[in-house]
C-alpha cells in the first residue's frame, strides 16, 4: 500500500478511463498463485475441449485382455480393473468436471440472483417467503440435499446438476439479498423511484450491474466446490453412469478396492480435483482482491 | 432479549416445518414401490399376492393420500412416534438409537478439535504473521479446502493402514467397551471429518485476528505497555472470536454432511451410512425422521450460535 504515496509516479497520477481494466489485471496477478491457478484452469478448458486429440484412448471401451497394468509407455498411467486407459480416463473426466461445474453455477446463479434482488429489493412478505425456503433449504447439510435430490431425481448428469444447483442455491439468494439492500440505499435508487421507473427496470438497469460485484467471487469459488461436491455424490454411487462417462469421482472409487497394489488408481483422479479446486479458490481469491482490495482476507 | 430467543425459536419451527415438506414431498416422487422393496426384504419377493401388498400398504400406511400421509407422520413425530422402517421392520426410534451414537461420538469429538485447534492455529498464524507458522497454517487451510474427504481417507487408509499397518482399516466399538480400540478405530475417521471445519476456522481466525490487530485499542494497549500475553489473550484473542463461533454452526452442518462419506469409507454403523442405505433402499420413513433430526440439530446449533453472540459481545443488541 506505500506506494499511493509516491510522488512522481506517472502511472498513478495520469489515470485515463482505460486504465480500468489494467489495474484490475494488475491486481489480479499480483500474486503468482493466482497465475498459477489462472493457467490451470486455461489448461483444463484446452484439455476439455481437445479431449479426444489428446487422449490415447477410448475412456469407456472395455479390454479385458489388459486391466491393472502399471504406467507404461503405451498405458501413461496404466489400466483399471476394467483394462480402460486411465490417462484417457482422467482427459475425459476434465468434461464431466467443467460440464457440472458451469452447468451447476449457471443454475443456481442465476436463479439465485433474480430471487436475491426480488427478496432485496422488493422486501416484505416476499423477501420473508424467498428467505425462510433459503432457510429450510440450509437446514440440510449441503451433501445430505444433493444426495437426497440426486436420489429422487435419479442419477444422470443434467439430474446432478440440478440437484447441486439446488442444494447451493441459498448461498446465492442470501448474498445477492445482502448486496440489493446496500445498493438499494444509494440516491441513485431513490432518484429513479422520483423520475417514476417501474421497480422491474430499476432493477434489471440499476441494482443488478451495480450488486453484482461480490457473485463473480462467489461463482468462482462455488465452481471449485462443485467440481469436490460432484466427486463426493460419484463416491457415494449417485454420480454420472460411470459405463458411459468417464469421472473423477467414479474413477477415485472405482480404484479404492485396489489401493494397495495400485493406488494410481485413486490418487490420480484425487489428485486432479484437488488441482482443479485449488485453481478456482485462487481465482476466486484474486478476483476478490481485483474487485474490492476491502474484503482482503474475507468471504 | 427474552423475545428475541422466543422469536428465533419460532421463526426455527417454521423453518422444520419447510425442511419437513420439502422432504416429505419429494422422497414420494422417488422411483420404486416401498411395499415391494418390502416384501423382498422378507419374504424373498417371488409369488406375492396382490392382497399381500395391499395388506403391507395398509400395515404402513401406504394406502391413505399423500397429505393424510403426511399428517399422519407428523402426528407421529410431536408424539415421540417416528414410524417403523419398511426395510428392516423395525421402529425408527429405535434405529436412530443404535445408529446416532458412533455419529455424535465421532462428530463431537471432530467439532471440539476442529475449533480448539482452528482457533489456536489461526490465532499464532496472524499473530506470528509471515513466519513459517504463518505460511504453514496458510498451507495446510487450504489443502483441508480443496483436498476431498475421501481422498484423505485414501491416503490415511494407504499410509496408515496399508503401508505401516498401525490402525485398522475400518469398524467401530464403543468407548465404553473397548476404549483403547476405539480411540484406534476412531483416529482416521476424526482426522477425515475435522479438516474440512478445521481449515475453514483457522482461515476465519486468522483474517479476523489480522483485522483486530490494527485497531486502536490494540495500539493502546501496547503503548500502555502491557505484555504481549495480555494483550493477545485478554484482548486481542476475545474480540476476534465473533465470526469464528458463526462457523460453529456451519460446522455442525459439515460434520453431519461429511459423516455420509466418512462413514461409508470407514465402515462406521452410524446415521450417515443409514442415509445412504436408506436413500439406496427406498425407506422413506428412515430418511425422512433422519433428515429431520438432523435439520432440527443444525437450526438448534444456529439458534445457540445466534444467542451467544449476545453472551460474548454485549455491543450486541437484539431487536
Amino acid at each position: 500500500m506505500d506506494e499511493v504515496f509516491v510522488i512522481g509516479e506517472p502511472e498513478t497520477l495520469v489515470a485515463p478511463a482505460v486504465s480500468d481494466w489494467r489495474r484490475f489485471l494488475k491486481i489480479l496477478f499480483q500474486r503468482k498463485l493466482v497465475v498459477v491457478g489462472t493457467f490451470v484452469l486455461v489448461c483444463l478448458v484446452l484439455v476439455a475441449i481437445f479431449a479426444p486429440l489428446i487422449a490415447p484412448y477410448d475412456p469407456v471401451k472395455i479390454d479385458m485382455g489388459h486391466t491393472l497394468q502399471s504406467s507404461s509407455g503405451t498405458h501413461l498411467l496404466g489400466t483399471d480393473n476394467l483394462g480402460r486407459d486411465v490417462f484417457s480416463r482422467l482427459v475425459y473426466g476434465s468434461r464431466t468436471a467443467l460440464i457440472v461445474g458451469l452447468g451447476t453455477v449457471a443454475f443456481s446463479a442465476v436463479i439465485g440472483i433474480i430471487l436475491g434482488i426480488l427478496a432485496g429489493f422488493l422486501g416484505g412478505w416476499i423477501n420473508a417467503v424467498i428467505m425462510r425456503i433459503m432457510d429450510a433449504l440450509m437446514g440440510f447439510p449441503m451433501m445430505v440435499l444433493a444426495l437426497l435430490l440426486a436420489a429422487v431425481m435419479g442419477a444422470g448428469m443434467k439430474n446432478i446438476i440440478i440437484a447441486l444447483g439446488i442444494a447451493t442455491l441459498p448461498g446465492y439468494t442470501r448474498l445477492m439479498c445482502a448486496a440489493t439492500l446496500s445498493v438499494r440505499e444509494n440516491e441513485y435508487i431513490l432518484a429513479q423511484r422520483a423520475i417514476g421507473a417501474k421497480s422491474l427496470r430499476t432493477m434489471v438497469r440499476h441494482v443488478l450491474p451495480n450488486a453484482i460485484q461480490p457473485m463473480i467471487v462467489l461463482i468462482t469459488t462455488m465452481l471449485g466446490n462443485i467440481v469436490l461436491a460432484e466427486a463426493g455424490l460419484s463416491f457415494l454411487g449417485i454420480g454420472v453412469n460411470p459405463s458411459t462417462t468417464a469421472a473423477w469421482g467414479s474413477m477415485a472409487v472405482g480404484g479404492f478396492r485396489f489401493l494397495g497394489e495400485h493406488p494410481l488408481l485413486s490418487f490420480a483422479p484425487c489428485i486432479a480435483i484437488a488441482v482443479v479446486v485449488f485453481a478456482f479458490n485462487m481465482l476466486g481469491d484474486g478476483l476478490r482482491d481485483a474487485l474490492d482490495p476491502r474484503l482482503r482476507g474475507k468471504l | 432479549m427474552v423475545t428475541y430467543v422466543i422469536r428465533r425459536f419460532v421463526i426455527g419451527i417454521l423453518v422444520l416445518v419447510l425442511v419437513s415438506l420439502i422432504v416429505f414431498f419429494s422422497l414420494r416422487l422417488l422411483p420404486g414401490d416401498p411395499a415391494l422393496i418390502y416384501v423382498a426384504s422378507q419374504v424373498g419377493g417371488t409369488g406375492v399376492t396382490q392382497e399381500k401388498l395391499d395388506e403391507i400398504r395398509v400395515e404402513f400406511g401406504l394406502d391413505k393420500p399423500v397429505p393424510v400421509q403426511y399428517l399422519n407422520w407428523v402426528k407421529g413425530v410431536i408424539s415421540g412416534d417416528l414410524g417403523k422402517s419398511v426395510k428392516n421392520n423395525k421402529p425408527v426410534t429405535a434405529l436412530l438409537g443404535e445408529r446416532f451414537q458412533p455419529t455424535l461420538v465421532i462428530g463431537l469429538v471432530s467439532l471440539v478439535l476442529s475449533t480448539v485447534l482452528g482457533i489456536f492455529f489461526g490465532l499464532v498464524a496472524a499473530i506470528r504473521r509471515g513466519s513459517w507458522i504463518d505460511t504453514l497454517v496458510t498451507l495446510l487451510s487450504y489443502v483441508g479446502i480443496v483436498v476431498p474427504a475421501f481422498m484423505l481417507a485414501f491416503v490415511l487408509l494407504y499410509l496408515f493402514g496399508l503401508k505401516l499397518n498401525w490402525l485398522p482399516m475400518v469398524g467401530w466399538t464403543p468407548p465404553w467397551e473397548d476404549f483403547g480400540m476405539s480411540v484406534k478405530q476412531s483416529i482416521m475417521p476424526v482426522i477425515v471429518l475435522a479438516t474440512v471445519p478445521l481449515a475453514i476456522t483457522a482461515r476465519q481466525m486468522r483474517s479476523s485476528v489480522l483485522e483486530v490487530n490494527n485497531m486502536d485499542f490494540i495500539r493502546t494497549a501496547w503503548s500502555k505497555g502491557l505484555r504481549e500475553r495480555v494483550i493477545v489473550f485478554r484482548h486481542i484473542s476475545k474480540n476476534s472470536l465473533i465470526p469464528v463461533i458463526t462457523l460453529m454452526g456451519i460446522g455442525v452442518g459439515l460434520i453431519f454432511g461429511g459423516a455420509v462419506i466418512e462413514e461409508t469409507i470407514f465402515s462406521i454403523p452410524g446415521m450417515g451410512r443409514l442415509m445412504v442405505s436408506s436413500i439406496f433402499d427406498r425407506d422413506y420413513v428412515v430418511i425422512q425422521s433422519m433428515t429431520m433430526i438432523i435439520a432440527a440439530i443444525i437450526v438448534f446449533a444456529n439458534i445457540v450460535v445466534d444467542i451467544s453472540y449476545g453472551w460474548l459481545d454485549p455491543r450486541i443488541r437484539y431487536g
